[in-house]
């Protein structure tokens, strides 16, 4: 008899995932379900999901959930989480979601120190639109709408989210990680977890940011995608932690 | 509790934690800051939650999240504010989650003038969806609206929306809290309401903008059970002398108290009838049923240029009587002399 070594997260739903072959959504899903069984608070989560590709979490979920406007699930997890404030409530957004038009958004929610955990999923662009250029997007990336490479003295370089928010006193937990090695996905969903715990223990603000390929817009195999995470993602957005709590 | 003096913007504020109001989420804009300022005062000793947000949009999505969590909750603003909260507005109707959003209307960007105004009448965001929208022309009325607003959006699941207007939320008035509106019986429990699954023995309860087939369908429940209902139960509107009238005024708000001096003016030289919709959306059509035939036109008042309203007046005139505005000068916001004015010119028209 064969014993299965995964299986689905009971806080997944039965839909079948929306991602495209090779995308990075899907790991980090199954990477954040995986977390929120093990903690075991599945039946106090609330999911607030967001715009773009990993938009559709809302209807793969098993727990709690809505669904939200383009860059402001932190908005809406603000109001679910000051009316239930012993609920475990966590966003998840992309990076033209988050670090474009919901800055402000993002940045308030951990100024607040607002006891909610982000899973901010950094591809360098906007999926779901068709491969547009992100502030995430490289300099001398060619998107869509950079299709000349990314123009650092005509748009700026890239926001790295996790640097910027160090400078906030309300975020207690800060990390980078990546999706793009078994040893770098086990990091992540340590992250993860450790991100949960800091709303769980009341500490603040926790935000997880993790470098994704999405191999469709970037015009690659899914196997050359995960090495562009590593050969031009992470030289750009350093790996390890930016702010930890006791 | 006695009648007290109040503003208006207090009075709304005051009325909404009677209402049971359990949290306000909003940002400073005149002519509203009073209400963001009574209830930082107010609502955190009295067990609720205030929380300034970061952007009228921010403030909005707040109330969107707090609402689908189960709470009674309200947001304030005014008219460069409400352009920022249109697309939660929407979402929330899709989503049908309820909430009070209360509009001081100015005139003006973020300079200009902070005069009174009736310009968002029109205002809506995508999605083609309805909302109660009450129009209060005084303190008294302002607080009974709002407190009675937070039933309506329970019962029917739908927010409301108070369009008040600079002078109302500014002026001070008489207000009674005994005299509030009957709490209505029996609202259905929010058993929608995020409050994790192990509140509902393991089921897991999703608030998802539909999609697909669902997006219609929703939009159809609106249209033929929604709607309707709002329609047949919650349309309000005061008519004063309308049977018998040689002129009627259709007005809102400010409008319709500078309507009630022109009137007075008026008196002994021609009768004029008044209708001020106290719901702008459902719009009392009805009332007009009841103009005198014999009446010669229909003015409709504004605190604006070319007039809003005065397209639902003229759908409800149906051709029966000439429509014409009345709004702001090249000097100033409209006036009861500028009322009084339009009437004898019309009445010197209709009668050549
Ligand atoms: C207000 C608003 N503006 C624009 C859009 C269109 N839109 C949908 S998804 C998206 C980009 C999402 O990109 P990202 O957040 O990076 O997510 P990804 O798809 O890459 O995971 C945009 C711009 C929208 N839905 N709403
Ligand atoms: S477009 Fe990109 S981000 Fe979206 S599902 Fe496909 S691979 Fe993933
Ligand atoms: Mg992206």
């Amino acid at each position: 008899m064969s014993t299965p070594l995964n299986h689905r997260p009971h806080s997944l739903n039965d839909s079948p995932f929306t991602f495209c072959p090779g995308c990075s959504h899907g790991i980090i899903v199954q990477l954040v379900t995986s977390v929120i069984d093990e903690m075991g608070i599945g039946g106090d989560t609330v999911c607030v999901g967001c715009v773009g590709c990993g938009g559709y979490l809302p209807w793969f979920m098993n727990t709690d959930t809505i669904c939200s406007l383009h860059g402001r699930a932190p908005a809406n997890a603000t109001g679910i989480k000051r009316i239930q404030p012993d609920k475990v409530v966590f966003t998840y957004q992309g990076d033209g979601d988050l670090a474009s038009i919901g800055t402000a958004e993002i940045v308030h929610a951990a100024h607040r120190g607002e006891k909610i955990t982000t899973i901010f999923v950094n591809n360098t662009t906007y999926g779901m639109t068709g491969g547009q250029m992100a502030p995430t997007t490289l300099v001398g990336q060619k998107t869509t709408t950079s299709p000349y490479g990314r123009d650092a003295a005509h748009c700026g370089k890239p926001i790295r989210v996790c640097e910027m928010l160090s400078a906030i006193d309300g975020a207690a937990f800060l990390e980078r990680v990546a999706v793009d090695s078994p040893a770098n996905v086990r990091k992540a969903k340590k992250a993860i977890r450790r991100a949960f715990e800091c709303q769980l223990q009341g500490k603040g603000f926790a935000l997880v940011e993790v470098l994704a390929a999405c191999p469709t817009n970037w015009g690659m195999t899914p196997v050359e995608a995960v090495g562009r995470i590593r050969s031009e993602m992470i030289p750009y957005y350093p790996l390890g932690n930016f702010r930890d709590f006791e | 509790m006695a009648k007290v003096l109040m503003k208006g913007n207090e009075a709304m504020a005051e009325a909404a934690i009677q209402a049971g109001c359990q949290a306000f989420f909003g940002y400073p804009i005149t002519p509203q800051s009073e209400i963001p300022e009574y209830f930082s005062r107010e609502l955190p000793p009295r067990g609720g939650l205030f929380l300034q947000a970061e952007s009228e949009m921010a403030a909005m999505n707040m109330v969107m999240g707090a609402s689908a969590a189960g709470g009674r909750v309200m947001t304030s603003t005014s008219g460069p504010g409400f352009c920022l909260k249109l697309e939660a507005l929407a979402a929330m109707t899709l989503t049908r989650l309820p909430a009070v959003i209360v509009v001081v209307m100015r005139s003006g960007p973020a300079f200009g003038t902070m005069k009174a105004a009736q310009e968002d009448y029109r205002m809506c965001g995508n999605g083609g969806y309805r909302v109660v929208t009450m129009a209060p022309s005084d303190v008294q009325e302002a607080a009974a609206m709002v407190y009675e607003a937070f039933d309506i959006a329970d019962q029917y699941r739908n927010p409301v929306v108070i369009l008040a207007d600079g002078m109302i939320g500014q002026m001070m008035g008489s207000v009674d809290f005994d005299r509030m509106p009957p709490r209505r019986e029996n609202l259905p429990a929010k058993d929608w309401a995020l409050r994790g699954s192990d509140s509902r023995g393991g089921k897991a309860q999703a608030i998802l903008f539909p999609v697909g087939t669902a997006h219609y369908i929703e939009k159809n429940i609106a249209e033929t059970e929604l709607y309707p209902a709002l329609i047949a139960n919650e349309t309000r509107v005061e008519s004063i002398g309308v049977e018998d009238a040689d002129i009627v005024l259709a007005a809102y708000g400010t409008a319709s108290r500078m309507c009630r001096a022109a009137m007075e003016t008026l008196k002994g030289e021609l009768k004029l009838g008044l209708i001020r919709p106290k719901t702008l959306w459902p719009f009392p059509y009805e009332a007009f049923e009841a103009v005198n035939p014999k009446c010669k036109a229909i003015i409709c008042p504004e605190i604006n240029i070319m007039g809003q309203m005065i397209d639902d007046v003229k759908i409800a005139a149906a051709g029966r009587w000439p429509v014409s505005h009345v709004g702001d000068s090249r000097t100033d916001f409209l006036t009861p002399d500028a009322i009084v004015e339009k009437v004898r010119q019309v009445w010197k028209e209709v009668n050549a």
